[in-house]
């Protein structure tokens, strides 16, 4: 039976298509305490005293706590934490779950009200009373680069950590010094909103007799959630069940520890009252981490053919207010990825961290690689302009492994790529987009002078992701391991039970791993349950985020039912009264070989492992296996994307008309999931090229944090898409599985830009910010026209 | 009000939100909250079988109306044939758009049975997904035109 590799149609859907789906807000539970938060609505400033007499005095209130109140009850053991302190100097401001004396960005908790009701928790809320002291807020990157105000009034500077990457630095300039072409260019990522459709959301269930706390959180990590809030509360780890329901999406927006958690775990350990509170959308842009804001600058150096010699990289990265859970890290998960797909002797990174008095950063669907593959992608066709070559013949000449099939090559940035095969996935992009068609049909606009232009962009990625071999993972100074932790068990009646430490919010786990078990056991799909994302079924798990759930979590299921088979396999030559080497396994079945009537299906042998009447001397019951499975390297998914776009001219309006997209993330489970994940995923980056972006005014505040100003793109902005796919499996793992969760968005940002850029060109147009919204386009084209005067 | 059939009675303070009265006071869940200024459509239901965005209207404003809710869609445990187009086009992730997806998806099918593709995406305009990036979520709204078995607004 081969289940794996075949579409498979999702066994999640019938539960969330008929509303039986069960979120952190849909939980209502008696006795429930409702908690309002009162957020600071300056960016930076002293606090010289609350009022909260008002408040308590409102109907329904049972009680309202300062930051201070909060502080002075003990309640906290340790600040918010960060788990990747990334030099041993890093500068972490303390981080607790309200602020006690001075506010470090809009939003920041000053204080909590608890109320019966949603509604009353909201209105108390507005009753208290803040006396703030404004203070100079740090609204951008530049304004902490220049340093004249800093973003913590005791800190003497915003810089947070100086992070290096030059493996050879002599190398580096010599390559700068003999280059026939170079190029240079300074991007802006801007900030994101992640805006997972389900806004973030906690319920806080404490059981006083024993001490007992159960947290339901929206939440990616549920796994990692409890081990910190022990250690952020104090509450005994061994009290905590932590559980992430169904969960509407997350794009790593819940991959952290937040206030909220923390403050619903302690309320409702301290009340002896359930505590809830679900985030509203407009709240999110402060109560949830941003993602992206970094400042790149890039420099390539290349031989007469555009031969790559050297890239320089430096970033100036926007942690925000505070670091939290991944904050300094983001940056650095790209730091390996500059040189992209390309043979780039030598290589430097440097990454200068800063605080600003903004929401916190943290990881946003690609986190770090979609920052590097924009910048290599958009040098690259700087270079292809400098040397005079297309954008697809610049790729060809310098692609790792001369663009041939490759496995385990070291890259310059002190990698070792998997495996690769980059040129054929960059043919079969060009062939599907009909690339030479569409260079003529542009060519054609151009000569009628026509309003609307054609612009075709490619980009070729790759990803790191399979997160993580524990080993580079403490190499990297950071707090936990990489592996990930499977039970398979084979139930009394034939059934099988995956227990998963991966924790899906819409990738579809459940379906995948019960095909993986499916193909290795010889069982139907159907007969798999998989239980995950509840701390007392998984106890062991290190979550969904980073691509990793197949790589690492599927892999050990896989493993696992290896074990499975290998014990099942002892007791049918038991009962088979054979030797276990002369035992076939096949289709679920045990079979002599040469005697086809002896045979017993591996159902038998779990009863048979079940009742243990008739076990081999010594052997336990029960046929179950666990396996923890810690990755030996990282998984290298790729593949190149072409971005379609007609500008107007006249208005500066980008339409993204095509778009097709070859990826390459390995052996593939289900193909319909693998889909899904890649036109997500494109969307997303697309998002950021054309139309999403925080935005801040000078005082650091938000200027659109509701869905009426921040853009997300509805079903009208982008077209259906074509893709297509090669496959070159890992060596990473036996499996041969990469990943697929965030390569769409890491290729897409770079095509589309490479895209409107080239529609620009004949203007002389060689860049543009993100999000290239029609004003910005226009005013390049009016600046243009006027010799690059605007 | 009418809710999936059923008569529902109450009383709510006259600020309550339809979704809230939905969710909060007849457990209705199924109905999701993405935003907080009508703008993602997660909410959507049918009121008297035209597709409302439930955050858009006061419970009271609901009184007497046939109200249809997510949980109103599929009869005797068969999927609604909008709710199996999504299944079997793949038209959901996280799920948490759906509701709000299918219950738009099957009013723009009563008003047009035929849509082109960018009909659908107009007809769709109001209801954000952050999972699918609307590939799928627009084939399974053709296949369900298609099949010409979509059973319309309730």
């Amino acid at each position: 039976m081969t289940v794996m590799g075949t579409p498979r149609l999702r066994k999640e859907d019938p539960k969330l298509l008929t509303g039986e789906g069960k979120y952190v807000d849909d939980l209502q539970v008696p006795g429930q305490l409702w908690m309002g938060m009162v957020r600071s609505p300056m960016a930076h400033a002293r606090i010289n005293g609350i009022d909260t007499s008002a408040a308590e005095a409102a109907d329904g209130v049972h009680a309202v706590y300062t930051g201070a109140q909060l502080n002075d009850m003990g309640l906290w053991a340790a600040p918010l934490p960060c788990a990747w302190p990334v030099t041993p100097d890093m500068v972490n401001p303390p981080h607790y779950p309200a602020a006690t004396d001075e506010v470090h960005h809009v939003g920041e908790i000053v204080a909590v009200v608890l109320a019966d009701s949603r509604y009353g928790a909201a209105d108390a809320a507005e009753l208290v009373d803040v006396d703030y002291e404004p203070l100079p807020a740090v609204a951008s990157i530049e304004a902490a680069r220049d340093g004249s105000a800093t973003a913590h009034s005791d800190l003497e500077s915003n810089k947070a950590y100086h992070w290096p990457l030059i493996p050879d630095p002599d190398a580096l300039e010599a390559a700068f010094a003999n280059a026939t072409h170079t190029v240079k260019a300074e991007f802006v990522q801007q900030r994101l909103i992640p805006s997972a459709m389900e806004p973030r959301g906690v319920l806080a269930i404490p059981s006083p007799a024993g001490g007992d706390l159960t947290l339901y959180s929206a939440t990616q990590v549920p796994h990692i959630l409890k081990v910190m809030i022990a250690a952020t509360t104090g509450l005994p780890e061994g009290k905590l069940r932590i559980v992430a329901p169904a969960v509407g999406g997350g794009f790593g927006a819940k991959l952290n520890i937040n206030p909220d958690e923390i403050l619903a775990a302690t309320l409702a350990n301290k009340l002896s009252r359930p505590v809830r509170w679900t985030e509203s959308r407009s709240e999110a842009a402060f109560s949830t981490h941003q993602g992206r804001g970094q400042i790149q600058t890039i420099e390539l150096a290349a031989d007469a053919d555009g031969k790559l010699l050297g890239c320089r990289v430096h970033l100036d990265a926007d942690m925000g207010a505070y670091m939290m859970l991944i904050t300094p890290g983001v940056p650095l998960l790209g730091s390996f990825l500059y040189t992209g797909v390309y043979a780039v002797p030598a290589f430097g990174f440097t990454c200068d961290g800063y605080f600003t008095n903004l929401t916190p950063t943290d990881a946003y669907r690609g986190a770090g690689r979609p920052e590097a593959s924009y910048a290599i992608e958009r040098a690259m066709d700087l270079l292809a302009g400098e040397v005079g070559v297309g954008p697809d013949e610049i790729r060809r000449r310098n692609y790792l492994g001369g663009g041939e099939h490759f496995e385990n090559l070291e890259t310059p940035a002190t990698l070792v790529f998997d495996s690769g095969n980059y040129g054929p996935n960059l043919d079969a992009a060009l062939e599907m987009a009909g690339y030479a068609d569409l260079r003529a049909e542009q060519q054609a606009r151009r000569d009628a002078g026509s309003s609307t232009q054609l612009g075709i962009g490619l980009c070729t990625y790759v990803e790191i992701c399979g997160l993580a071999p524990s080993r580079a993972l403490g190499g990297l100074n950071y707090g936990a391991g990489g592996w990930e932790h499977a039970v398979v068990r084979f139930l009394p009646t034939g059934k099988v039970e995956v227990v998963s430490g991966s924790t899906p919010h819409g990738q579809g786990h459940e379906t995948s791993w019960s095909m993986i078990v499916a193909d290795k056991l010889g069982v139907d799909p159907d007969d798999v349950t998989v239980l995950h994302s509840d701390t007392a079924i998984s106890p062991l798990g290190l979550d969904t985020y980073g691509s990793r759930s197949l790589a690492v979590g599927g892999v050990a299921i896989a493993m696992a039912c290896d074990k499975v088979i290998d014990k099942a396999k002892e007791i049918a030559a038991h009962q088979l009264e054979a030797n276990p080497d002369d035992l076939e396994f096949d289709a679920g079945s045990f079979t002599v070989k040469g005697s086809p009537d002896k045979t017993m299906p591996i159902q038998s042998v779990a009863f048979g492992a079940f009742t243990a009447h008739d076990l081999p001397d010594d052997m336990e019951p029960n046929l179950q296996e666990q396996v923890t499975f810690d990755p030996p390297n990282f998984a290298f998914p790729f593949g190149t994307h072409v971005a379609v776009v007609e500008v107007d001219e006249e208005t500066g309006r980008v339409d993204l008309i095509d778009y097709i997209a070859i990826d390459d993330c390995g052996n593939q489970v289900n193909p319909l999931i693998v889909e899904g994940q890649v036109h997500g995923g494109i969307v997303q980056g697309v998002a950021q090229a054309l139309w999403e972006g925080a935005a801040y005014d000078e005082d650091g505040n938000c200027k659109n944090p509701s869905f009426l100003d921040y853009l997300v793109p509805s079903p009208t902005e982008v077209p259906s898409m074509k893709l297509g796919f090669t496959t070159t499996p890992s060596t990473s793992n036996p499996l041969g599985v990469k990943g697929v969760g965030e390569a769409g968005t890491i290729g897409s940002a770079a095509a589309v830009i490479n895209a409107v850029c080239d529609a620009l060109s004949p203007h002389g147009i060689k860049d543009l910010p993100m999000p290239a919204t029609p004003a910005v386009v226009w005013k390049a084209i009016q600046s243009s026209k006027n010799g690059g005067q605007s | 009000m009418t809710v999936n059939g059923q008569s529902r009675a109450g009383d709510v303070e006259p600020r309550t939100l339809l979704v809230h009265y939905l969710r909060d006071d007849l457990e209705l869940t199924g109905t999701n909250i993405g935003c907080d200024t009508s703008s993602c459509g997660a909410c959507t239901v049918h009121v008297g079988g035209e597709s409302v965005k439930s955050c858009t209207m006061l419970a009271v404003q609901a009184r007497g109306e046939d109200v249809t809710t997510i949980e109103g869609m599929a009869t005797n445990g068969e999927l609604h044939p909008m709710q199996q187009a999504f299944m079997e086009c793949h038209g959901l992730q996280c799920g948490y758009c759906t509701p709000g997806m299918i219950m738009a998806a099957t009013s723009l099918l009563a008003e047009n049975p035929n849509p082109t593709e960018a009909e659908v995406r107009e007809g769709l305009e109001g209801n954000l997904c952050r999972c699918t990036g609307y590939h799928n979520i627009v084939k399974a709204v053709l296949q369900a035109a298609d099949g010409g078995t979509n059973g319309g607004a309730s």
